[in-house]
């Protein structure tokens, strides 16, 4: 009998220590392992204030076994760059600096300093987890909220603003790489982490991260929730490198709209769509076949 | 003699509050778990994926053995019964 092997290696075991802080069903250790997976301990975990900062544990321990750097809201990137660049100047070329920030901290509090070290170009991998809403204060809207979701600062009738597309902002930065992922896809994500690896310069993940508890659903829907949102059309796995987009193979079916699931099946999951209309469903399918056709023009 | 004792004796990062990893940085998560996965390791076709997806990192899947779960730190979110593709995880009541 063949043995079946492991898809990602063993040392996504290694470096995240059970017992974190998160709360059940939380996408974050999720996206941890599979970061392990591709630089084991060789990372620097810079993190501003988010959930993560939360979710790696009170002070006497750590749920990593990587370096973190704590920082302030608006300075994950600002730091970053300065540790890739002195690790630079010290001849080290094995670690990787990691810059793991929110949505708040990204597409709206840390985005100067984000545009600044893009402009830079300088040598660290930024990834967005992107949990639509600044979830560890408790849930308030984010630039990242999608149209009629439910939050506690948009209480009634629900964002009437569409989501920042921060990959897109990037992309128009020039940066070398630009990559969307999700949770559901960890193989996905951990092809993509490799091809970052293997790239100089300035690189940007946006992630996508379903938070059971802001998002109102029970915490075993995660990764089914994650995947509804690429089956339905909703977020668009690609990449982007040598000045065009790649579409990634999981989201490759999604490209006619006759193969997406209908986009209430992601909804009708989530507590946070409870109240939406008819209209505004309608307006969220015109935005997603927006967001296609613009994909379609740049591959 | 004064001066004497500002002698730094122990190196930098000794003296200043750095974290350590240790297992268990929250306490015994188990306790949070209102319902507790349950392995049918004879129905299991080791796909590995409930392994992957667990975000408390407490499911190891032996090619051999099957699956075993730290019990002390699952949070019982019961994503491994949700990802299971031939439901051999079951959520029972604690």
């Amino acid at each position: 009998m063949s043995r079946p092997k492991p898809p990602l290696p063993y040392n996504m075991r290694e470096v995240l220590q059970p017992g974190d802080a998160a709360c059940p069903g939380c996408p974050i250790p999720m996206a941890w392992k599979v970061l392990s997976a591709v630089f084991g301990e060789k990372m620097i975990l810079v993190i501003p204030a988010c959930c993560s900062s939360v979710v790696v544990g009170p002070y006497p321990g750590n749920a990593l076994k990587a370096s973190i750097i704590h920082v302030a809201f608006a300075s994950a990137a600002a730091v970053a760059s300065g540790v890739a660049e002195a690790l630079k100047r010290r001849g080290i070329n094995d670690v990787q600096v990691i810059a793991w920030a929110g949505d708040g901290g990204t597409a709206d509090i840390g985005m100067a300093s984000l545009s600044g070290a893009a402009e830079r170009n300088h040598d660290f991998i930024y990834i967005m987890y992107d949990n639509e809403a600044y979830m560890n204060t408790g849930i308030q809207r984010s630039g990242a909220t999608p149209y009629g979701a439910w939050t506690t600062t948009t209480p009634i009738i629900g964002k009437t603003e569409h989501k920042k597309d921060v990959a897109r902002i990037m992309i128009a930065h020039n940066v070398p790489y630009v990559a969307t992922a999700s949770v559901g896809y960890p193989h996905d994500l951990y092809a993509k982490l490799q091809r970052a690896k293997k790239i100089r310069g300035f690189k940007f993940i946006h992630l996508h991260a379903p938070c059971p508890v802001g998002w109102r659903f029970d915490p075993r829907y995660t990764v089914r929730i994650a995947k509804l949102a690429v089956e339905t059309g909703l977020w668009i796995l690609y990449e982007y490198y040598d000045g065009k987009i790649h579409l990634s193979g999981a989201s490759r079916p999604y490209i006619d709209p006759a193969r997406r699931k209908p986009i209430e099946e992601y909804l009708k999951y989530q507590g946070r769509f409870r109240n939406i209309t008819p209209e505004k469903i309608e307006e969220i399918k015109r935005y997603v076949e927006m967001n296609w056709n613009w994909i379609k023009k740049h591959m | 003699m004064g001066k004497d004792k500002l002698v730094i004796e122990k190196p930098l990062y000794d003296r200043l509050p750095i974290a350590k990893p240790m297992v268990g940085v929250a306490g015994k998560t188990g306790l949070w778990r209102v319902e507790k996965p349950v392995v049918n390791n004879s129905k299991c076709t080791r796909c590995f994926l409930c392994e992957i997806y667990c975000p408390v990192n407490v499911i190891r899947v032996e090619p051999e053995t099957g699956v075993e779960i730290d019990y002390d730190y699952c949070k019982g979110c019961g994503i491994c019964a949700d990802v299971c593709p031939v439901n051999a995880i079951e959520m029972k009541p604690e």
